[in-house]
């Protein structure tokens, strides 16, 4: 077994409780922070952790706190971005449905870090019964003096409140998250400035994923340090992995930073292999923005080596070869599965999701859709394929925030690696609309590029 | 000044107006538009969708402008400017739910229901429709229902069939 830091007591009886909680070692990380180190300690350790964000970014979170301005007399604020949303991802809504505390001993230990008297959880407006389940936590904390005024007779007060969306993927952008919770529409703001100067209301903030402000428990109680001992190189500590799609055991599984993919996918501890006895043909191994790949370089990177759940691993190759760790969220395809249905369906995501500010993502994104659409449906012509590429090249960096690119990526990815399943597609126009493609790509270990 | 709408077809309740309240005070003094996403939530909780007057209402409790409510309510997928039935039933429709048959799924619900997509059943009972990824895919296909947005599970014809049955007999 490998070691968990996060889901560790998840199977203890009345852990989403506060007095379970308290008795396995909860709420320790708070005593310790506010009555023997100062804020700045904290984000020492932090940053001596390495941890990076659980969020998809990966940027360094210790560096993003040490980013925040101070300027006298302005409020400052910890937002933690709950929005989870990214298709494949379904790790915030585990840990916060069975371990709510975890998360709110995270947000004191962050917020004195970051000198916030005030948080937020920003929590998607679809998880109702999760936000009744932080309030309650919230509330339950207050009770015993870790939350509110002057804890644990510290002097350091706090108030945290929990924030429902409103539906809508593009609020998990932290800029326009934060308009959100502004009570405006979730258009992203344009940067600089950066959040860290200017953000809730104008001030100094910071906005970080659930898992990352988890995280800061057994950073805090072990030591940056220790923390940064698990696993490999600039890829440390333990990560939650949302596995799903076509595995046998799909679930959230936390595993030490380093696994092999074959590993997590075949392995009885985690996916177990496929279901129905299938073969593997393709993953997305980050959540649907970053490239699919399919089964051959999902377990070997393009040099021949064992390809490791670690940041650098996974994008081993770039996107020529690679992909990327992004929010964890593992899809697995098998055999049976087309990879032309599966992107028009994710280029319909991203085009009901754009928020429309920017051209090319609100004209490109119904493009890509209105060309899959056709060469799925067997009306598709060969300069369909060139024009697909074009679009996407054409919305890519062009954009305001990164939806912009997470539309695009996984378009030109698919087409990089599965060319001759969107060329069988609109050569066998009525067969394609009765059997899928296959296999093929499985022991290819050619891979195709275009650009 | 934070008060109620006077002449408004739409009555809030006392019980509701005291969870306003409650919800502004989350905020600092003169942020009072951040209780404008919780706020729509719990109006459409109590009258099933957002009219145009309980939105006015809701702009002048808040001192905003009506048309930074209707911004909002036109943005964000979860609020309704229509009727719904008393039962929506949202089925997720993105890639992962998919692999595992979801579309399977919401033909099964358009043929036992018989409407389509956005429409509701005669007896006002239910609606359905799909939409965009739910953050569960480890249980797909999943469904969904409001105000609670209680979830359903590793759905199959059969659990959507018994859970028809339920709310029926339910209402």
């Amino acid at each position: 077994m490998g070691r968990t830091l996060l889901l560790t007591h998840i199977n203890v009886p009345g852990i989403q409780g506060f007095e379970v909680y308290r008795q396995t070692g909860g709420y320790r990380s708070v005593e310790k922070a506010l009555k023997t180190m100062s804020p700045d300690d904290v984000v020492e350790e932090v940053k001596k952790s390495g941890l990076r964000g659980r969020g998809g970014a990966g940027f360094p979170t210790g560096m993003k706190w040490s980013f925040l301005a101070k300027p006298e007399g302005v409020a400052r604020y910890l937002v933690c971005n709950a929005d989870e949303s990214e298709p494949g991802t379904f790790k915030d809504r585990y840990l916060m449905t069975h371990i709510p505390h975890a998360l709110i001993e995270g947000m004191i230990v962050s917020s004195f870090a970051l000198g916030a008297k005030t948080s937020y959880i920003y929590v998607r407006g679809e998880m109702m019964p999760q936000i009744r389940i932080l309030e309650k936590a919230i509330a339950e904390a207050k009770n015993a003096g870790f939350l509110g005024d002057n804890i644990l007779g510290t002097g350091y007060s706090l108030e945290i409140y929990v924030q429902p969306g409103g539906g809508a993927y593009i609020c998990g952008e932290e800029t326009a998250l934060l308009e959100s919770l502004e009570g405006k529409r979730g258009n992203p703001r344009i940067k600089p400035p950066f959040p860290a100067v200017a953000g809730l209301y104008g001030c100094p903030t910071v906005v970080n994923n659930v898992e990352s402000i988890a995280a800061t428990v057994p950073i805090i109680n072990d030591g940056g340090e220790e923390y940064a001992k698990i696993g490999i190189e600039r890829s440390t500590g333990t990560k939650l992995i949302s596995a799903g799609g076509n595995v046998k055991r799909p679930g959230v599984y936390e595993i030490e930073l380093g696994v092999p993919v074959e590993e997590f996918i075949y392995s009885d501890e985690y996916c177990g292999g496929i279901a129905n006895g299938k073969k593997l043909k393709a993953v997305v191994a980050g959540g649907s923005s970053v490239p699919i790949l399919p089964a051959n370089l999902i377990l070997k990177t393009a040099s021949g080596a064992p390809r490791l759940m670690t940041y650098e691993s996974l994008a081993d190759g770039g996107f020529q070869t690679g992909t990327m760790m992004g929010s964890g969220g593992f899809i697995a395809f098998d055999e049976d599965q087309c990879v032309v249905r599966n992107t028009w369906n994710f280029t319909r995501f991203y085009r009901h999701e754009s928020c429309g500010q920017c051209s090319p993502c609100r004209e490109g994104t119904g493009w890509m859709e209105k060309i899959l659409y056709k060469i799925e449906h067997g009306l598709g012509t060969q300069s369909d394929i060139d024009l697909l590429w074009d679009v996407q090249k054409n919305i890519e960096g062009n954009t305001i925030c990164p939806l912009g690119d997470a539309a695009a990526w996984p378009v030109a990815a698919a087409i990089r690696h599965f060319r001759d399943e969107f060329e069988w597609h609109i050569q066998n126009p009525s067969e394609s609309q009765t059997r899928n493609f296959g296999l093929a790509h499985y022991a290819d270990p050619l891979v195709q590029t275009v650009d | 000044m934070l008060s109620v709408k006077e002449n408004s077809p739409v009555e809030f309740s006392p019980e509701l107006l005291t969870k306003f309240g409650e919800i502004v005070k989350r905020y600092p003094e003169g942020k009072q538009k951040s209780a404008l996403l919780p706020l729509l939530h719990e109006v459409q909780a109590v009258f099933g969708w957002l009219s145009p007057d309980a939105m006015d209402k809701v702009a002048y409790f808040l001192n905003i402008k009506p048309i930074e409510v209707y911004e909002v309510a036109t943005f964000y997928t979860m609020y309704f400017l229509e009727k719904k039935g008393k039962y929506n039933l949202e089925v997720c429709r993105t890639g992962p739910c998919c692999l595992v048959g979801a579309e399977k799924i919401m033909h099964h619900i358009e043929q036992t229901l018989g409407v389509r997509e956005g429409e509701v059943t005669p007896d006002g009972l239910f609606s359905w429709r799909g939409v965009e990824c739910l953050a569960a895919c480890g249980y797909g296909p999943v469904l969904q229902i409001g105000p609670e947005y209680t979830f359903y599970e590793n759905l199959t014809e059969q659990s959507v069939d018994s859970l028809i049955e339920t709310l029926k007999n339910k209402a």
